[in-house]
């Protein structure tokens, strides 16, 4: 496939709408599981990391460690629901349950399914975003004028990082092979977007490259700024990457998915 | 009045490897058609392209006047589909399985309810209605298959051999509710291995082989056509081969046991009794399976 093959506009119907339903409908079969760990995980971090280390790193651009990390809390969260749904969860789907071929024998098309896929992928990191919000607020650690904005964007940051697992999930020879993306690709962001320490200790060259290449940047530096509360052009530059870049890979994602699957 | 399927030179390849190699037939509303063909064959890929799930790679495929390429929403909202292999929603209940399905087709809550409950009761499932659908047995799955693709109400319904695996209570079973289908009007395309169960159901037929359609036509014609309407089997033996060289009988060889192929069985059983005094020859009518086996071959293709 040629570089227009792969940025080819695909024919999303209002249908799609049917794959995010049935896979809601399947995680309201285990709700109570799947609240669970964006309840639990972010506390644990906050605990060991913002109140253990914290003690010894007591600021960070004089904000307490614990404030520091917060944000960025939710911000990987985001990203994990969305890009595991779509990379190990679409695949299975895809691959072991069958079940794309059985809806595009209905009238939905593989664009509808996969854009279906993407949409759950971002609810997910909604889902995640807006139990941590109160769960961080109640702990004192976020300025709540603006915080509430951080659960819509986390859909579309979501989306952003659901094309990438759809991404990997078209091209993957077999799901082991999915390791190698969040080995390479994902832990890497986890670590060096900002999250835990500001990419600005970083040589030059890395922090470009981070800006370019790592989106968790972006998602991290939108979600604190809103936690802060200090609203300025950066966080308008971050929204704007995540959007295009995000449109860009969505459309990406589903050519190359429309490559594996219809022959 | 439209053919429910028309194919023109129609034509699959998978990257170099021709799989569907122009072939034509109509399949006409209401009836009931049969794809057969050994393993490979190509019947699959026809359905899948009727099916409007893979792309034809040359020639014209239409539905109800429609053309496949450009119509497959509309095409795939009157078509009910049975794949070859299973695809159920192993998260779901049966009922859930039909439920989600017919969100799908767009048919409201209540309706898809009422629906549901018809079709469970159709294929004998309604005390499953509640389980998971790996808890079912092969042939429940199979039955399961058949009433999430009628779901819909099809007019026309894709069998991709539907019977396979299943005992013989569930083929009888499924048997008899195509033919009530047929009689709703329903249009139905069928591949099967089972050839009696293809005799029985199919009102015309096509015999495909590497990709190729050999034979067309009614089940009866086709096997008058190329075996006539009896066969005589007797042991292969060289005094019998000596034997029906003399009378210029047609005949082949299948293994251990020839078949003789005759207008009139009584007279050449006589014949074989008399002149070449054979202890074992049996006369009975002749089959699709002779025809499938003269045509495609005995050997096994892998
Ligand atoms: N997705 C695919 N990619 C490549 N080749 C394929 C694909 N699907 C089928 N083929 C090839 O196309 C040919 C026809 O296969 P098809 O599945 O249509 O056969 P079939 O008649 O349905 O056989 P069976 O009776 O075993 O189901 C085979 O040679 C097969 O290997
Ligand atoms: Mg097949």
């Amino acid at each position: 496939m040629n570089i227009q093959g792969y940025l080819k506009i695909p024919s999303i119907s209002i249908r799609a709408f049917k794959v995010w339903q049935r896979n809601r409908d399947v995680f309201m079969k285990d709700i109570k599981l799947n609240f669970l760990p964006p309840l639990l995980e972010p506390m644990l971090y906050l605990i060991a990391l913002g109140f253990g280390l914290g003690k010894f790193v007591e600021s960070i651009n004089g904000v307490p460690y614990v404030v520091f990390i917060a944000p960025a809390l939710i911000a990987v969260s985001v990203m994990y629901a969305s890009f595991f749904e779509c990379s190990y969860g679409s695949y299975v789907r895809m691959y072991y349950q069958k079940i794309f071929d059985a809806i595009v024998a209905t009238p939905l098309t593989i664009d509808d399914v996969i854009a279906g896929e993407l949409l759950w992928g971002a609810t997910r990191s909604m889902i995640n975003a807006s139990i941590m919000v109160p769960v961080i607020g109640i702990f004192g650690l976020i300025d709540l004028k603006y915080s509430l904005l951080i659960i819509p964007f986390a859909f579309f940051g979501g989306l952003l990082f659901a094309a990438i697992g759809m991404c990997f999930a078209a091209v993957t020879p077999n799901i082991m092979s999915i390791n190698y993306p969040v080995l390479l690709f994902i832990t890497p962001m986890f670590l060096f977007s900002g999250t835990f320490f500001p990419i600005d200790v970083l040589p030059l060259p890395v922090q470009y490259f981070a800006t370019a290449f790592l989106p968790l940047t972006h998602i991290v530096n939108v979600i604190r700024s809103l936690a802060f509360g200090v609203i300025d052009s950066s966080l308008l530059f971050g929204i704007i990457w995540v959007l295009i870049v995000g449109s860009i890979l969505i459309v990406i994602s589903i050519n190359l998915m429309k490559r594996r699957l219809v022959v | 009045m439209v053919s429910a399927v028309i194919a023109k030179d129609l034509h699959k390849y998978f990257k170099d490897q021709l799989a569907v190699k122009n072939i034509s037939f109509s399949i006409e509303e209401g009836e009931t058609f049969g794809f057969l063909g050994p393993n490979g064959a190509g019947k699959t890929t026809t359905m899948r392209m009727i099916q409007c799930v893979s792309p034809i790679s040359r020639g014209k495929l239409e539905i109800m006047g429609m053309d496949t390429t450009k119509y497959h929403r509309e095409i795939k909202s009157f078509m009910g589909v049975v794949p070859q292999e299973n695809n159920l929603d192993g998260d779901f209940t049966v009922y859930e399985n039909l439920l989600v399905y017919s969100r799908y087709f767009d048919i409201p809550r209540g309706e898809a309810d009422k629906r549901i409950d018809e079709l469970l009761d159709f294929v004998h499932l309604l005390e499953k209605r509640d389980v998971m659908t790996e808890s079912l047995s092969g042939g429940m799955k199979r039955r399961l298959v058949l009433a999430r693709a009628l779901i819909n109400r099809p007019r026309i319904l894709i069998l991709d051999e539907p019977t396979v695996g299943l005992d013989p209570q569930a083929r009888h079973m499924i048997w008899e509710k195509l033919r009530s289908l047929k009689r709703q009007g329903v249009t139905i395309v069928i591949t099967s291995h089972y050839l009696d169960e293809v005799e029985k159901l199919c009102d015309r037929l096509v015999v495909m082989d590497y990709g190729k359609i050999l034979v067309q036509g009614t089940p009866g014609g086709v096997i008058e056509r190329f075996i006539g309407s009896n066969i005589i089997e007797a042991e292969n033996d060289p005094a019998i081969l000596e034997c029906l060289k003399q009378k210029d009988a047609s005949y082949e060889i299948m293994g251990d046991i020839v078949h003789i192929y005759a207008a009139n069985t009584a007279e050449i059983s006589e014949y074989l009794l008399m002149e070449c005094s054979f202890p074992k020859i049996t006369a009975r009518p002749a089959t699709l399976e002779d025809v499938f086996l003269k045509l495609t071959g005995r050997r096994l293709r892998e």
